[in-house]
């Protein structure tokens, strides 16, 4: 039985005449890392707020289908039960910070502070979490003067720190530097090898690509491709649909219309590019 | 119109010291791209040449302009500059209002506003969303809504603070056009990026920033070949550059092009 399951999900929020997500199946097994890809408009947020619970029970509209997390259903689940087992970080961290905290420190124990974890422990786990995410010089930093790719390093830390069963990243490095992108990847693939799961929307297909177990790509509330991140992000159906690609994919696929390219399959990391266009 | 730097330092109030001594010239019609570390000082330096920050020493100069003698607003006749969340920037009621406020407070003619506003609306292709309040909008044609709303007020200079975050490939490329209509122009485009394909596809010149100073700056190529160099900012190069120097080519290549030909 698959930790995450859901089945036949559509939802329709209370404005739109259309439905966001449409009959979505999706399975996740308990410490696997899926990548979720899709242009915008797909349904991507969409989704995270589905596991999340926040659809439909903040959001409400209307849903049908089950989603399933550990067993339990979100329908019989109460918002604040749902939340020790799913954390989600938000795709903008403005929308995330509590606004209730004068330092970088508070702010990530703020979580904990709810849930009536004790003091000692709290220090301790708001600590680990700070430098697994490479933020302990922030801590007396407030979160409002920090950089757009800072605040995002934050918000992470601040879901991270709570220990999720299941961890929802929307977009989590959309403002960070590129080395500070692939080590946030890192990290995230490090939860899931100690038996996180993970679901994570992400553009950044390299690393994508380097990290994730599976690829799930949504178009227009559907699930349009699914697979191991190789076959998917290879497909020639991506850019006719809006997808972005690799660099080193659309370089080969244009070199193998010239013959440079002999290799059958493309490639989507510098390490498959660099093997395939050795001489 | 040229931006001149000397020495600018700046310290926020709680006293960090985000800029240590920047000294830089942009010249008219130049299309620079800003890169390096969350923290380095990107958007603080940027925020300078518009006034919405003054120099705790040192001196900004637009054009003739000493900025720290300009008021924002006048600035802005000058200088435009689209912010990286475009929830900050937007709160008109429909998208047309949003656009034609700019050109409006600059006192142009309703005839020239018209203008503007149109030109503005069909290059970020929101000429079918006029009416619509921005933040019924998604975030992409928020984002839009925000480019446009600076590009009709018709500024020499032009400032986007990372234009393509959670962007999807279809509108990057639509960014990407915009900058490329507004260089035709001859304005100077100054854009604060992550997306170090981008800024290699669209940029001519590139200024990587380390904690408040200067890394390097220079011609595309010449930056965005110095994989150790850009290390120290958090900066890889672009992905067919790290390509090219796997496959040991023996020029810089940056985009897709270059590195076909020189695999020939």
């Amino acid at each position: 039985m698959a930790f995450v399951n859901l089945q036949n999900v559509t939802y329709k929020y209370p404005l739109t005449k259309t439905p966001v997500l449409q009959n979505i199946n999706l399975q996740v097994n308990e410490g696997e890392f899926v990548a979720v890809m899709g242009p915008n408009g797909a349904g991507k947020s969409t989704l995270c707020y589905a596991l999340a619970g926040f659809v439909p029970h903040f959001f409400k509209g209307e849903i049908s289908g089950s989603i399933e997390v550990d067993g339990k259903k979100s329908s019989e689940s109460t918002l604040d039960e749902w939340v020790l087992n799913v954390g989600l970080a938000f795709q903008n961290p403005f929308n995330q910070i509590s606004g209730a905290k004068y330092t970088v420190f508070e702010e990530i124990a703020f979580g904990l502070e709810n849930i009536g974890v004790p003091r000692e422990e709290m220090k301790d786990r708001v600590d680990e979490a700070m430098s697994l995410t490479g933020i302990s010089d922030l801590a007396d930093r407030s979160p409002y003067s920090l950089s757009g790719g800072q605040q995002q390093r934050v918000a992470l830390t601040s879901i991270l720190v709570m220990r999720p069963r299941l961890l929802v990243l929307d977009e989590p490095t959309s403002q960070m530097d590129p080395i500070g992108t692939r080590e946030v990847f890192g990290v995230v693939r490090k939860m899931a090898e100690e038996g996180m799961t993970v679901v994570m929307v992400e553009h950044k297909v390299e690393w994508i690509a380097h990290f994730a177990d599976r690829v799930i790509a949504l178009k227009e509330g559907r699930v349009f491709l699914e697979g191991k991140p190789n076959d998917v992000l290879t497909s020639d159906l991506l850019v006719e649909n809006g997808f972005g690609i690799s660099r080193y994919t659309s370089a080969a696929r244009e070199a193998k219309k010239q013959g440079l390219w002999k290799k059958d399959k493309l490639p989507v990391t510098l390490f498959e590019a660099a093997e395939g266009f050795k001489p | 119109m040229k931006i001149s730097i000397n020495d600018l330092r700046f310290t926020y109030p709680a006293g960090v010291e985000a800029l240590r001594g920047i000294s830089l010239e942009i010249n008219p019609g130049e299309q620079v791209a800003i890169v390096g570390q969350n923290g380095a000082g990107k958007t603080t330096l940027v925020r300078h040449f518009n006034g919405l920050l003054r120099p705790s020493s040192g001196s900004v100069w637009v054009g003739d302009w000493d900025t720290s003698k300009y008021s924002v607003a006048k600035l802005a006749s000058r200088v435009g500059y689209v912010f990286q969340n475009p929830d900050e920037q937007l709160f008109s009621r429909d998208v047309l209002t949003e656009v034609a406020f700019g050109p409006k407070n600059l006192g142009y003619k309703k005839n020239k506003v018209d203008e503007l506003v149109g030109c503005a609306l069909a290059l970020t292709e929101l000429n079918d969303k006029t009416e619509t309040n921005p933040y019924d909008l998604s975030p992409t044609w928020r984002k839009m809504v925000a480019l446009a709303s600076i590009i009709a007020m018709d500024t020499p200079i032009v400032i986007f603070d990372e234009p393509t975050t959670g962007q999807d490939a279809v509108n990057i490329a639509r960014i990407a056009n915009v900058i490329a209509e507004i260089k035709k122009e001859g304005k100077t485009v100054i854009t604060i990026t992550h997306d170090i394909d981008f800024c290699a596809e669209n940029f001519e010149r590139v200024i990587a920033l380390s904690n408040g100073e200067v890394l390097l700056d220079g011609e595309a190529h010449d930056v965005l070949g110095r994989e150790e160099i850009l290390a120290k900012t958090y900066v890889d190069p672009p992905q067919l550059t790290r390509l090219g120097k796997a496959l040991g080519l023996k020029e810089t290549v940056i985009n897709q092009e270059e590195f076909l030909n020189a695999l020939k």
